[in-house]
C-alpha cells in the first residue's frame, strides 16, 4: 500500500507542483568482469540496458551506480563517459548497479503536459453525452487518479492499485492548495508553487491516506 | 450495466473491426479520423503509463474511466488490440477480451485463407459470431435494443 507521487497540472496543461513520495526499490547490483555480458546503449542522457537481461537486470533498466558511486546521467562521478569507463578493461572486476531509471525534471514537465491531452482526448472519445475526462486510469503496477476543478487545475496522484480513499485525498489536495496555495499572497496564479506550508500539509495528508486508505471505503 | 462499442486495432494502427450497441454519443468526426484518434491515444497512454510506472510492469495499460465510460484494454504480444468501452459498473474484463481475441479472431479470421491480414475484417461470420458473443455477456444488457 502506498502513494508514489502528486502532480499539479494547470489549465494549459504545465506541471505546477510535483512530489515523488514513495519510490519501490527495483534496483540490482552486480560485480562484472571483462567483457561485459550486457549489451549497454545510450539512450536521452542515460545508459540503458539493450540486451542480455539476467539476474533481476531488465532491459529498460538504466546504470544507477558505479562501485558504488551514483552516476550522473552519462557521466560518471568524476565526469567520465559511463560507456567509454565500461569499455576499459583496467577498471575491471567492477561492481554496477541498475535499476528503472528514475524520472527527470524534464520528463515530468512532458508527462504532465501529456496527460493534459489524453484527458481531453478520452472525453471527446466518450461513447456517452456529458463525460469527464480519465478520472481513473488502472495499470497492473498502479492506479493513476485525476481531478480537475471547476477552475480546470487537474490534481493527480499515482497510487498502488490496493489502495482506498484517493477520492477523498484529491479534494483535500484541493483544500490544501486553496489554503495554502491560493491564500499566499506571494503566490502568483498558473505558476509553480513554492510555498512551505502547501508542502508540509500535502506530505501530512498523504501519510494520512496511506494510513487510513488500507482499511477506508474503496476509493 | 452496458456494453458501449468496441474496436479492433492491428499493430500498424489499422481498425480491423468496429462495431457499437448502446452508443448515445458520436465523436463528432469521420470514423476513420475517430479511429486514429483513439489509436493515438492508446499509443500514448501506453508510452505514458511504461514512464510513469514506479516499476516494471508486466500486462502494462489495462483500463481508463472518466465520470460517464469505462475503456478496457488488451493487447496480445502480436500487437493485435482489443478495446471495449462499457459503463461506469463493469469490473476487469481481461478474460472477455482475451475470449474475444483467441476463440473469434484467431480462429475465424487468422485461420480463414480468405480474409487478408492488416485489413478490415469482412467476414460475416465473425460479424454475426462477435454480436452476439457481446450481447450474451452477462453486463449486457438489452435495455436499449
Amino acid at each position: 500500500m502506498a502513494i508514489f507521487s502528486v502532480y499539479v497540472v494547470n489549465k494549459a496543461g504545465g506541471l505546477i507542483y510535483q512530489l515523488d513520495s514513495y519510490a519501490p526499490r527495483a534496483e540490482a547490483e552486480k560485480t562484472f568482469s571483462y567483457p561485459l555480458d550486457l549489451l549497454l546503449k545510450l539512450h536521452d542522457e542515460r545508459v540503458l540496458v539493450a540486451f542480455g537481461q539476467r539476474d533481476g537486470i531488465r532491459v529498460g533498466h538504466a546504470v544507477l551506480a558505479i562501485n558504488g558511486m551514483d552516476v550522473n546521467g552519462k557521466y560518471t562521478a568524476d565526469g567520465k563517459e559511463v560507456l567509454e569507463y565500461l569499455g576499459d578493461p583496467a577498471h575491471y572486476p567492477v561492481s554496477i548497479r541498475f535499476g528503472r531509471p528514475r524520472l527527470t525534471s524534464n520528463e515530468k514537465l512532458m508527462l504532465a503536459s501529456m496527460f493534459h491531452s489524453l484527458f481531453a482526448i478520452g472525453s471527446q472519445l466518450s461513447p456517452e453525452q456529458g463525460s469527464s475526462g480519465i478520472e481513473m486510469l488502472e495499470t497492473d503496477t498502479f492506479k493513476l487518479h485525476c481531478f480537475q476543478t471547476l477552475t480546470g487545475i487537474k490534481f493527480v496522484v499515482l497510487a498502488d492499485p490496493r489502495q482506498s480513499g484517493i477520492d477523498s485525498l484529491l479534494r483535500k489536495i484541493y483544500e490544501i492548495y486553496s489554503d495554502f496555495a491560493l491564500k499566499n499572497p506571494f503566490y502568483s496564479l498558473e505558476m509553480p508553487i513554492r510555498c512551505e506550508l502547501f508542502d508540509q500539509n500535502l506530505k501530512l495528508a498523504l501519510e494520512v491516506a496511506e494510513k487510513a486508505g488500507t482499511f477506508g471505503p474503496g476509493s | 450495466m452496458t456494453v458501449h462499442n468496441l474496436y479492433l486495432f492491428d499493430r500498424n494502427g489499422v481498425c480491423l473491426h468496429y462495431s457499437e450497441w448502446h452508443r448515445k454519443k458520436q465523436a463528432g468526426i469521420p470514423k476513420e479520423e475517430e479511429f486514429k484518434l483513439m489509436y493515438g491515444m492508446l499509443f500514448s497512454i501506453r508510452s505514458f503509463v511504461s514512464k510513469m510506472s514506479p516499476l516494471d510492469m508486466k500486462d502494462g495499460f489495462l483500463a481508463f474511466q472518466t465520470s460517464r465510460y469505462k475503456l478496457h484494454y488488451y493487447e496480445t504480444p502480436t500487437g493485435i488490440k482489443v478495446v471495449m468501452n462499457t459503463d461506469l459498473g463493469v469490473g476487469p474484463i481481461r478474460d472477455v477480451l482475451h475470449h474475444i481475441y483467441s476463440a473469434l479472431y484467431v480462429e475465424l479470421v487468422v485461420k480463414n485463407p480468405l480474409c487478408p491480414l492488416g485489413q478490415t475484417v469482412q467476414s460475416e461470420l465473425f460479424r454475426s459470431r462477435l454480436d452476439s458473443y457481446v450481447r450474451s455477456l452477462p453486463f449486457f444488457s438489452a435495455r436499449a435494443g
